[in-house]
């Protein structure tokens, strides 16, 4: 799938410039005051000497964190593109089985509602929306083909749930906005789930992706098992392994890693 | 403060010994909470007078009564609570024999499996987070709690609590998420509650396969699991306080120990 080959193509590059530094993630703490003191100890860093991805650090500095209004727009255009892409697909006639239009049908409802509410938190703020081009120059049979559509679909819904966890730490100079978001979060992850399920699928995403699934820079760093500073790798054999630990333990994107993937398909 | 130390204690005896500690289980879940709300709203600190006769009887390393602190450390034991709730309600459906009832859906079985998995590390990790900021008096101690509403036999009403368990961690993360002074525990808790978001849609599918449940339909009765923030649908999961949690699932009579929450977060 050529598809495929372009994602690879850009995994991996905006990771490695994203990287935080120690210093940085000092100023990560929004508060201080009464939690200095343990805000000074940088939970995320208290393993030394373990190489971590930006994937698993992706709290930007402060002063590289985007303003509330560009993510806004950023979830918008994420949600123009559920929205447009779940749209077509449901108007193509023969491309969704009848037993499962009722479930896309529901999620093109939710991604119609985010993308009101977003352009009307935006007012006069709010980009347009973008053209969209699913077949990424005819390189993908995205609408006649329903395996191709329903894998398109997990990887964007996997990706809008590591787009809005990777914004989490940005928002949180605004906790109404934050609020907002981790509602719609957790709204995609359920779509997620149900999609990745309907593909035979888990729900949850294992290690670096699951197998059968291909679409590599939708799950970079996903694989991750350091959470907090803790390696977690060995302490859980009982209880499902190395496997069950990245499943527990969903990653975010950053905002360069996701625009990546979607402006793949943006004209 | 102390460094991160990991001091995962995993109840190996809980899988292998599952019948000898759910009898124990049972025993210790006779002295039932009886009360109308978990919670106390006044402003004394944890004290004497709030440690019922029940917990004095058993000892002061049985703790009944636990005061959640303040700031991120209310927010984290909250965390922890409810993890330690999941877990312990999934270690009663997943045996060494099997689920406790009789799965119909494929896969079944491996879902409530991963489900369990994912919990006792989500549990395990909060310990191991907790322990590396406070002093073990500071941290919630391992909680008993009294599952004999359950019939674990029954499908259906096994599902039907891992539906609520779930749709309510969903919650309690959205809702404790701008409560986090602490943005590197933000995006941990961002980790956590889409994977109880995924476990929630992939249940409510088990319930009722191939409909619009994984994302809509009742949280209780009479109350819709999704609300409208404002888009044009009932598109968004709710952002619910840690009282209101704690006081709902109080009602469930799950939980033998009594919260002190009148220092926790609310805005």
């Amino acid at each position: 799938m050529n598809f495929i080959d372009l994602l690879d193509k850009i995994s991996g590059k905006e990771a490695l410039e994203e990287k935080s530094s120690r210093r940085e993630s000092f100023q990560k703490i929004k508060r201080i005051g009464k939690q200095a003191a343990l805000a000074s100890i940088p939970f995320a860093l208290a393993a030394t000497g373990k190489k971590t991805s930006a994937a698993t650090m992706a709290m930007p500095a402060a002063s590289a964190m985007a303003s509330p209004t560009d993510i806004l727009n950023f979830a918008l255009t994420l949600e123009y593109l559920e929205r447009n892409f779940y749209q077509i697909g449901l108007d193509t006639t023969g491309l969704i089985p009848e037993k499962d239009k009722d479930v896309f049908a529901l999620i093109l409802d939710h991604e119609k509602s985010h993308v009101n509410f977003l352009a009307a938190a935006l007012g006069g703020l709010a980009d347009p929306e973008p053209t969209f081009d699913f077949t990424v120059g005819g390189a993908l049979d995205t609408f006649t083909d329903y395996g191709t559509f329903l894998l398109l679909s997990q990887g964007f819904e996997d990706t809008g749930v590591r787009a809005y966890k990777g914004q989490a730490g940005a928002l949180a100079i605004d906790n109404t906005l934050l609020e907002y978001a981790l509602q719609i979060h957790s709204v995609e992850a359920r779509h997620a789930s149900q999609v990745r399920r309907m593909r035979g699928e888990k729900g949850w995403i294992t290690g670096n992706g699951s197998v059968g699934t291909a679409i590599a820079a939708v799950y970079e760093g996903e694989a991750n098992t350091v959470q907090g500073g803790v390696e977690l790798k060995g302490l859980f054999d009982d209880f499902g392994g190395t496997a069950a630990i990245t499943e527990a333990f969903d990653e975010p994107l950053s905002m360069a890693e996701v625009n990546a993937i979607a402006g793949l398909f943006i004209v | 403060m102390k460094k991160p130390v990991i001091k995962v204690e995993l109840p190996e005896t809980e899988k292998s010994n599952s019948g000898k500690s759910r009898r124990k289980f049972l025993k210790l879940g006779g002295l039932a909470f009886v009360g109308t709300s978990l919670f106390l709203t006044s402003c004394e600190p944890e004290s004497e007078e709030f440690v019922t006769a029940d917990a004095r009887a058993k000892g002061v390393n049985n703790k009944r009564v636990f005061n959640l602190g303040e700031g991120d450390r209310a927010i984290l034991n909250y965390a922890y609570i409810l993890e330690q709730l999941e877990a312990a309600f999934y270690a009663r459906v997943v045996t060494d024999t099997g689920l406790s009832y009789s799965p119909v859906e494929p896969n079944e079985e491996q879902i409530l499996t991963d489900i369990y998995y994912h919990e006792v590390i989500h549990r395990e990790f909060f310990k191991t987070a907790l322990n590396s900021f406070f002093d073990p008096g500071e941290i919630a101690p391992d909680l008993e709690f009294d599952f004999s509403a359950v019939t674990f036999s029954n499908r259906s009403n096994v599902l039907a609590v891992s539906q609520l368990l779930e749709d309510t961690g969903v919650q309690a993360y959205n809702g404790a998420g701008k409560l986090l002074e602490n943005t590197e525990f933000l995006l941990l808790a961002g980790k956590i509650v889409s994977v109880e978001a995924r476990h929630a849609s992939a249940i409510r599918d088990l319930i009722n396969p191939g409909s619009q449940d994984f994302a809509s339909g009742d949280y209780v009765l009479g109350t819709t699991l999704l609300t409208d923030i404002g888009g044009s649908d009932l598109a968004y999961d709710r952002a619910t306080p840690p009282r209101d949690i704690l006081a709902a699932v109080s009602d469930t009579g799950f939980l033998n120990t009594r919260f002190i929450t009148n220092n926790i977060p609310t805005a």
